[in-house]
């Protein structure tokens, strides 16, 4: 994390939601944290289920059983649902940040033209994207 | 320059998540549409024991799984610590939040490489 230089967030909590004018990008930041706060916390409890295997078959089948039903196939379809989004929004902030996708420097003429408009079609090519993979994953969990 | 290394650390274990967990989702879940040989050797589910001890046994899928387990605790405690940070805590916060962090971070990665080490020998062994 970068210092904020004497530049404090006064908006607090708020600032964690709220997009202002930077719009779709910035609640897709928003949505990326949220996916990643979930991912994390699935993660570490998937530490400890999956943990079981060192203690043999009669273990490791006790503690699937232990997370079977609908409930946790719901929640296991959002988790790779977050994963979706989450991987292909990581690798676009990536793209972003080496500077790809943003168009070039362009000389300050009105009407004046932001980076934030050029970007426009990489997210929606993100959130498609997701969205189809998000789909055709979700088919895996009808059978289950 | 911390934070910027960190940051960097950050980004760079994003890589190596998508790499291992877009290997892991594939096995996992996307078994019908991109079938590889090392999901399901034995047949069934991916997630059937004897799958999952033919996984275990695997040289390759040891590393691989220490490698994302690490990487991804760094990633995902650094990306926590980024939005408890945002909130401008005091410095006391911010060292107990560091400390909190690191410890457990290497807690878990020592049970998931444990468990790692031991499904490896127990697979091994059956």
């Amino acid at each position: 994390m970068i210092e904020n230089k004497g530049r404090p967030n006064r908006l607090g909590l708020k600032g964690w939601v709220v997009g202002g004018r930077w719009g779709f990008e910035r609640y897709m930041y928003v949505l990326h944290r949220l996916t990643g706060l979930g991912l994390l916390a699935y993660f570490l409890l998937h530490i400890f289920v999956t943990s079981s295997r060192a203690f043999g078959e009669a273990a490791w089948t006790q503690a699937m059983s232990s997370v079977k039903g609908p409930v946790f196939t719901i929640g296991e379809y959002l988790v790779f649902a977050a994963f979706a989004f989450h991987a292909l929004n990581g690798i676009r902030l990536g793209l972003v940040e080496l500077g790809f996708g943003i168009g070039g420097p362009i000389e300050p003429v009105y009407p004046y033209r932001t980076s934030v408009d050029e970007q426009r079609p990489l997210a929606i090519g993100v959130m498609i994207l997701a969205a189809i993979l998000a789909i055709v994953g979700g088919f895996g969990f009808l059978n289950k | 320059m911390r934070d910027q290394r960190l940051w960097t650390w950050h980004v760079g274990a994003g890589v190596i998540i998508l790499v291992l967990l877009g290997l892991h989702m594939t096995i996992m879940h996307l078994a019908g549409l991109i079938p590889l040989a090392s999901a399901v050797p034995k047949g069934g589910a991916p997630i059937d024991w004897a799958n999952v001890a033919e996984r275990a046994k695997s040289a390759f899928f040891l590393i691989t799984y220490v490698l994302l387990l690490g990487a991804a605790l760094f990633h995902g405690f650094y990306g926590l610590r980024n939005i408890l940070f945002e909130l401008n805590p005091g410095a006391g916060i911010r060292k107990a939040v560091n400390g909190l962090l690191v410890v457990a971070g290497i807690l878990l990665f020592a049970v998931g490489t444990w468990a790692a080490w031991a499904g490896f020998t127990v697979a091994r062994g059956a």
